[in-house]
């Protein structure tokens, strides 16, 4: 158990995990995770494969917004273009992993390309701007029936590595799971590097940022890219664990959830990521549950479920804006410093 | 050529009411800094209560005036709830809070009235007045002088009332209104009410020129930013030519590349012009001009 601060070297305060302990921790949770499918039924296993990919999504959204400073309403067209890809590159019978990279790869191209204008424009007016690429890409995925079917969608086949078949609920479970660790990691290493460093200096003072040499336009493509890949990568596990694929599965709502997500998980911060998007996703599985077992005295609430869905969506996000603007990840070290030096905390 | 000019017609007709939107937008953003993204759920609110007084058998001009009433003191409730406490907070709060703010609000509309389409009732007759070779419905005639009235009054409360001359020195500074005895709290309250009730009487316009109301409406909210973009963030005079000229592009480019393109060109025009407004010219045409270079 900790109890205060024993750092004596830099290695030691910039190391992951600084105790024992918490290595053990990490490690018993994912064990809990890998051995979730034995025991979860087949509806659970779908919310969390469905987290899985949020966790991705709001990873790389938090890159670009909480780490870099970059405001970002495009992330469902991003989404989109990563879906999309892996449902093209799959149809043509391309193997799973190199098309779940290429389609991060294209994600990330097109998220560079809507990048540009944050040479010119912050704050307000980039936010407008990853609208419009929204609006676009929409409009793209809708007509070029080529390559996406359409409004009528498109199918993927399942997953494949070699002759193996990544065709079940839980084949696919740990397929994301995989994945999911995988971009925790490596966003969490990101920020140890002079990249991950060079976009907090960005989004804490573009000018000084600049000043000290970081080349200030640069990083922020770099960032709208790896955010993007990070988007991309998550739309295509989306796409194999939906099966079929419509302009449907991304509208605007899309990227406004995952904004809620990282405002509520907590602005540049991994660990907020995770709770913003197991938070988000549970949401409307929990509220259905509620309404499910208060159908019984008040049968309106079926009706006025999606209204209910929508308004509790809203109002968790003004809530947490105006009494924990900081989200939940910053509540939480406030609950581990809290317990540290329990009960002698002065 | 009778085409054009009828699809510049239409323009010109939806584009007085986007720039009805868009000046809430502006006055928003101009006293407080703030862009409101659920402007377009001020419009659907609006547009439901009217048609739900109507219905409810009080005649029309009550039921605009009660919308109004309405409308203020849901712009009131808004900023004194939910916007005061942002105040100091970074942009992407303040942009998320009205996005929430809009969830709730179109959450209500379709849990007290539901998903179908409520129709309006009919106030003009349906026959055309021909203006020279181009028939023009009634409807759309009223609603473009009722835009363009109001958009003439705004102007003129702007330049010669007293409230308006202070929501203007609160805009240029607010320190320096402060000082001068006006109370800046009490001018952003008035800057939300009058966005609420242009947006709603946008609302009311729009439900008469398409015979109804529906959830689809509040997607004009968003449709407005690029009539602000173009206009310049935080000028009003932008926000009615915007407003002009967006309705009449994308009408045109509906017109004529819709049967090309297979339909939906009407929706995205307007953004894709964005892209390049912001690539070239961010501020746009009457906006205040800040360089800055990182």
């Amino acid at each position: 158990m900790r109890s205060g601060d024993f750092r004596t070297s830099y290695e030691a305060d910039m190391a992951v995990f600084d105790t024992a302990l918490a290595r053990w921790l990490l490690a018993g949770f994912v064990a809990a995770l890998l051995l979730f499918p034995l025991i979860g039924t087949s509806f659970w296993l779908d919310v969390s494969s469905r987290v899985g990919i949020a966790v991705i999504a709001a990873l790389g959204l938090n890159i670009l917004t909480g780490f870099t400073g970059q405001i970002s309403l495009g992330n469902a067209a991003f989404l989109a273009v990563g879906a999309y890809t892996t449902a093209w590159l799959a149809g043509k019978g391309v193997p799973f992993i190199i098309a779940m990279y290429v389609s991060g790869l294209v994600s990330a191209l097109v998220g560079m390309v809507f990048g540009i204008p944050s040479l010119r424009l912050k704050g307000l007016y980039l936010a407008i701007a990853t609208l419009a690429a929204h609006f676009i890409v929409a409009f793209t995925v809708v007509h070029w029936e080529a390559v996406t079917g359409g409004v009528n969608g498109i199918s993927i086949p399942p997953a494949q590595i070699g002759s193996f078949t990544f065709d079940s609920d839980q084949r696919l479970y740990y397929v994301i799971l995989a994945a999911a660790i995988f971009h925790l990691w490596f966003a969490k290493n990101l920020f140890r590097t002079r990249m991950g460093k060079a976009f907090i200096a960005v989004r804490d003072h573009d000018i000084s940022a600049e000043v000290m040499g970081v080349d200030v336009f640069r990083h922020k493509l770099y960032a709208f890219g790896v955010s993007s890949f990070f988007v991309g990568v998550a739309g295509s596990l989306l796409a194999y664990q939906a099966k079929i694929i419509s302009p449907e599965n991304f509208p605007l709502s899309v990227a406004i959830d995952q904004l809620g997500m990282i405002i509520i998980g907590g602005l540049g911060s991994v660990l907020g990521s995770i709770f913003g998007a197991v938070f988000i996703t549970l949401l409307p599985e929990v509220l259905r549950i509620v309404t499910g077992a208060l159908a019984g005295q008040l049968p309106q609430l079926v009706q006025l479920f999606a209204a209910l869905k929508l308004g509790v969506f809203g109002l968790t996000i003004v809530l947490f804006l105006i009494f924990e603007p900081d989200g939940m990840a910053a509540r939480w070290h406030r609950i581990k410093a809290y317990w540290k030096l329990y009960p002698f905390s002065y | 050529m009778e085409f054009l000019l009828q699809l510049a017609l239409n323009g010109v007709v939806v584009g007085s009411i986007y720039a009805l939107v868009a000046l809430g937008f502006v006055i928003i953003y101009k006293s407080s800094g703030v862009l409101n993204f659920a402007q377009g759920e001020f419009l659907l609110l609006g547009a439901y209560v009217f048609w739900a007084l109507v219905e409810g058998h009080a005649p029309w001009p009550y039921a605009v005036a009660l919308t109004i009433l309405f409308s203020i003191l849901l712009g009131l409730a808004m900023e004194r709830l939910i916007l005061r406490p942002m105040i100091g907070e970074p942009i992407i709060s303040v942009i998320m809070v009205t996005l929430g703010l809009s969830s709730i609000l179109r959450a209500i509309v379709l849990g007290a009235w539901g998903s179908d389409t409520r129709p309006y009732p009919a106030l003009f007759a349906s026959e055309p007045i021909q203006i020279g070779p181009l028939p023009i419905s009634r409807g759309y005639l009223f609603s473009m002088f009722t835009a363009a009235l109001l958009l003439a009054l705004f102007t003129l409360f702007f330049r010669y009332s007293r409230v308006g001359i202070a929501m203007r020195a609160t805009a240029f500074s607010q320190e320096v209104a402060q000082s001068m005895g006006i109370s800046v709290r009490r001018i952003f309250a008035v800057s939300w009410s009058i966005a609420a009730v242009v947006s709603a009487l946008g609302g009311i316009l729009l439900g008469e020129l398409r015979g109804g109301v529906d959830g689809s409406l509040a997607i004009l909210g968003l449709k407005t930013l690029p009539v602000v973009i173009l206009g310049g963030l935080d000028s009003i005079a932008g926000a009615i030519v915007g407003g002009l000229i967006v309705g009449v592009l994308e009408n045109l480019a509906g017109g004529y590349l819709d049967p090309v393109m297979g339909g939906g060109v009407k929706e995205v025009a307007p953004f894709a012009a964005l892209v390049l407004i912001l690539m070239f010219k961010p501020y746009g045409l009457f906006g205040k001009v800040k360089i800055e270079r990182v």
